[in-house]
């Protein structure tokens, strides 16, 4: 189906001339240049009633980016928000924008959009002006219309009447002046939570496709396993049971309606090789030491900290491990596919439904016209949980009953089978000359190898023997660089050949837990040094918009300055107060938090009581949107520092349920106080992940502020409190 | 052996058929009843994405068989109020936004919605215990404190 097709449907049409005279209709359009990012028409259609749509290839996951898109492009039309509306995340109508990952979806995503509005303004300003014979310069929009100083007016509807603009956008296209802003900057509220608060919102869960069948897989109990003899004898009298599956090692049931392939499911019996290729959990950081390297990767290196470290008068040595975590989405990933005349249809919850359809492409040997991917919003997912696998188990499922199928996954599914944050080695040693200064930094980490192009391998196409790519969780070496001015610096990635389970990204891969080192390791300098933890991080910064943060986040929670003390361990509870700072991927946002934490030296139970953020990300588009997602970082991450460890056996994941992965609960999430500096004059960077990074690291160190010992191993489990200060006592010594 | 059950929910009667009279709730609400107010979770009584009311009591429908609930006055996120005429408590989140992916938003509504009935003005302590059930994993927990409290005053 091609636009053409969905629009006749949907009731706006898109024929006849082009605003810049040539003959073109929309189909035409969309045939003969596809969705170029160049041009106006693939973000933006203008309807004969005024209403535009705007088609965006980013997606909302919940994180008000809809709306914030909405924002920006009702702010260069001068529209009001109501007669905007989004398409998002179908490839056959809204363009490539790349993932929606990274926390570029207004930095990247929301300026393409921005760029496409002002250059339609300007186009509908100069057709207003040809329309009147006047000149252009007098003329203004406001309302949908554009306006002549005698009072005539054209609404958009009339000057556009439903046609293409036929137009590129022009990069360079003058944009709206911040002082004239009515919407951008402003907390408008999201436009999904009327239907939300109702039961009218429409999560992937929801939809329902005609004729469609209801699904179930059964995976091998191990995480790899060959798939021998099915016995489905007993799913077969589950009453609505339609048909088993299996393809290879790929095996589900299908049913009449959902509960009955529930049923199904847990009636099939299935025999399936052992395998037990995992490590042993208990000696992981030693296994991910031993790994086998691909290659080092030198992510900074400045001077000559090697050597400096061999004349250094003293050497501080740190090492910093970060266990494997799971995405934890409330939701378990759903997905539906439908196959028509050789063509594929899926609908999931991918952040990334361009690459999905390269994937589903590839899985079945078909050109990427031949597959549609849409989406629909699951549950919150934090990066590549189990979408795109649902997705193509669907497809697969699909493809052999010649039936619409939806597929849901079991919590159990869900929290076995979503790929994993790996987990994370890091050696740190300092050098410090006879005053305490640092002369030398290095660091050195353990990580998987990663590419430019995150994707993951699709369970369905390993299980079933059918093409897949290797998984690749991104950039996980981010922030190995630092951008302290240190006068000697080396980092080395070690990218990992195997990692235990497939590696994705979760949010704020690789940059949450090498912030969580470098930070918690500038603490423990910063005490070397004598010098208090702020004043520390300032001195080695050069970089004013770093300092007005620090200097923000201290006001904010009216910091005292002090040098790291030695506290007395006695029995009962002590308070501490810890910073962090990043300036993300050292190119965009600012952040810096202190947080406040309540330790038990008895039961070495850690209550992270309150967290102060001074975020910086340039221009706010919508500032309640910001703190929603500053909020989502601090408690999401809280949750993952204190409580989160995946489990897991020789064979597979014991972390199977909430039961056996814990996450935060309401008694326990502290409380968030907010500064926000916006800076409407700057571009727009990002908010979904730069808070993320530094929670860990604010906790340690506000352990350490407490109790006086480093805790250098996420998740801060009582247990490994109570080891450390056990560890402490015996050595005599603090930290 | 399909059976009939009937069902109240939102204050009319349905009378659906199902196969298994074990089947939990949540699977007919959705799907014989197409409710969207209420979510699957997790299906183990985990994580609260699933409640309802029924009676005043909050309740996970995934854990409740269809047939123990046929005669009982069920009550979904649909059925406390509609646009133009919200509940104070689904007002009270539009208006301090307490939500980020939405998905357990239908059952942190109803879990203190059951609060609120029994507890007109809970400390943020009691509130904090009430929702201890109710998993959010976008971190919106704070938002929705600040909702139940302003609607505990809208109702008082």
């Amino acid at each position: 189906m091609d636009r053409r097709g969905f629009l006749a449907a949907g009731g706006g049409l898109c024929v006849g001339l082009s605003l810049g005279g040539g003959r073109a209709s929309a189909q035409g359009f969309r045939a003969a240049r596809g969705l170029s990012l160049g041009e106006v028409d693939t973000f933006l259609a203008v309807a004969a009633d005024g209403r535009v749509t705007l088609y965006s290839g980013k997606v909302d996951l919940g994180t008000g980016v809809r709306t914030a898109l909405m924002q920006i492009a009702a702010e260069e039309l001068d529209l009001p928000m109501s007669r905007v509306s989004v398409v998002q995340g179908d490839t056959l109508l809204t363009p490539d924008q790349g993932a929606t990952i990274s926390s570029v979806s207004i930095s990247r995503g929301g300026v393409e959009v921005r760029r496409a509005a002002a250059t339609a303004r300007a186009a509908l300003l100069a057709a207003a002006a040809r329309e009147w014979s006047v000149p252009v310069e007098g003329l203004a929009t406001l309302d949908g219309e554009v306006r002549a100083p005698d009072g005539r007016a054209l609404d958009y509807g009339k000057l556009v009447g439903g046609r293409t603009f036929m137009l590129k956008v022009d990069p360079k296209v003058k944009v709206k002046d911040p002082a004239s802003y009515r919407l951008v900057g402003r907390s408008v509220p999201r436009v999904e939570l009327p239907a939300m608060v109702t039961g009218q919102f429409e999560f992937m869960h929801d939809v329902r496709v005609p004729g469609m069948l209801h699904a179930r897989v059964v995976r091998p109990p191990a995480m790899r396993g060959r798939l021998g003899e099915v016995d489905d004898s007993a799913a077969r009298r589950i009453p609505g049971f339609v048909a088993t599956v299996r393809v290879r090692d790929f095996l589900a049931v299908v049913a009449r309606d959902e509960w009955a392939a529930i049923r199904a499911a847990r009636a099939l019996r299935a025999q399936w090789a052992r395998w037990e290729g995992l490590p042993d959990q208990s000696q992981l950081w030693a296994s991910v030491r031993a790994s086998p390297i691909l290659r080092d990767d030198v992510t900074q290196n400045v001077g000559n900290a090697p050597l400096m470290l061999q004349k250094a008068a003293r050497v501080l040595r740190s090492t910093f491990d970060f266990a494997i975590h799971t995405h934890g989405s409330i939701g378990p990933s759903c997905a539906i596919a439908q196959w028509e005349d050789g063509r594929l249809t899926c609908w999931s919850a991918s952040q990334q439904t361009h690459e999905l359809r390269r994937q589903l492409a590839d899985m079945f040997a078909l050109g990427a016209d031949q597959v549609r991917c849409l989406y629909v919003e699951g549950s919150g997912c934090y990066g590549r949980n189990g979408h795109e696998d649902a997705a193509a188990d669907a497809a697969l499922i699909a493809r052999e009953i010649g039936r619409p199928v939806r597929v849901q996954w079991s919590r159990e599914d869900e929290h076995v089978w979503d790929p994993k944050g790996p987990p994370t080695l890091i050696d740190y040693v300092a050098g410090l000359d006879e005053r305490g200064q640092v002369t030398a930094w290095t660091a050195e980490a353990w990580i998987p190898q990663g590419q430019s192009v995150s994707r993951a391998t699709l369970v369905a196409a390993e299980l079933g023997g059918l093409p897949t790519d290797a998984s690749h969780p991104g950039s996980v070496q981010q922030h190995l660089a630092i951008q302290y001015g240190f006068p000697n610096i080396r980092s080395v990635a070690h990218r990992l050949a195997h990692t235990p389970f497939r590696p994705s990204w979760i949010r704020t891969p690789g940059r949450m837990q090498n912030t969580f080192g470098n930070e918690v390791f500038v603490d423990e300098l910063a005490q070397a040094a004598g010098v208090d933890p702020i004043a520390f991080r300032l001195r080695h910064l050069s970089d004013a918009r770093a300092a007005e943060v620090l200097g923000r986040v201290a006001k904010l929670a009216q910091w005292v300055p002090h040098e790291a003390t030695r506290p007395v361990l006695q029995a009962g509870r002590r308070t501490g107060r810890g910073v962090s700072y990043v300036k993300y991927e050292l190119v965009r946002t600012y952040v810096a938090v202190v947080a406040e934490v309540e330790v038990d030296v008895d039961s070495g139970a850690v209550r992270v009581t309150r967290v102060h953020v001074a975020h910086d990300c340039g221009q706010v588009i919508n500032p309640d949107g910001l703190r929603n997602q500053i909020e989502g970082c601090v408690i999401q991450t809280a949750s993952r520092t204190m409580v989160e460890e995946l489990r897991f056996d020789r064979s597979t994941v014991t972390s199977r349920d909430w039961a056996s992965y814990p996450i935060m609960r309401f008694p326990d999430v502290p409380d968030v106080t907010i500064d926000i500096i916006d800076r409407p004059g700057e571009p727009p960077w990002g908010a979904g992940e730069p808070t993320a990074a530094v929670i860990p690291s604010a906790i340690s160190n506000a352990i350490h502020d407490a109790i006086g010992v480093r805790m250098r191993s996420v998740p801060f489990t009582p247990s490994k409190v109570k080891a450390a200060l056990r560890a402490a006592r015996e050595a005599g010594t603090r930290g | 052996m399909a059976r009939r059950i009937a069902l109240t929910v939102n204050g009319r009667v349905s009378r659906i058929e199902v196969d298994d009279p074990s089947m939990p709730l949540l699977y007919a609400l959705r799907n014989e009843l197409n409710l969207k107010g209420l979510h699957f979770g997790c299906g183990l009584a985990q994580c609260g994405a699933c409640t309802v009311q029924v009676g005043a009591a909050a309740v996970r429908s995934c854990a409740l068989p269809v047939s123990q609930a046929e005669g009982k006055p069920i009550t979904t996120l649909e059925g406390i109020g509609e646009t133009g005429r919200l509940h104070p408590l689904q007002q009270a989140f539009i208006d301090e936004q307490a939500a980020q992916c939405g998905y357990c938003t239908g059952g942190m509504i109803m879990q203190a919605k059951a609060l609120l009935e029994s507890n007109r003005s809970p400390s943020d302590e009691e509130i904090r215990r009430a929702l201890a059930g109710n998993l959010c994993r976008c971190g919106s927990q704070l938002r929705v404190l600040r909702a139940v409290r302003r609607a505990a005053r809208a109702m008082a």
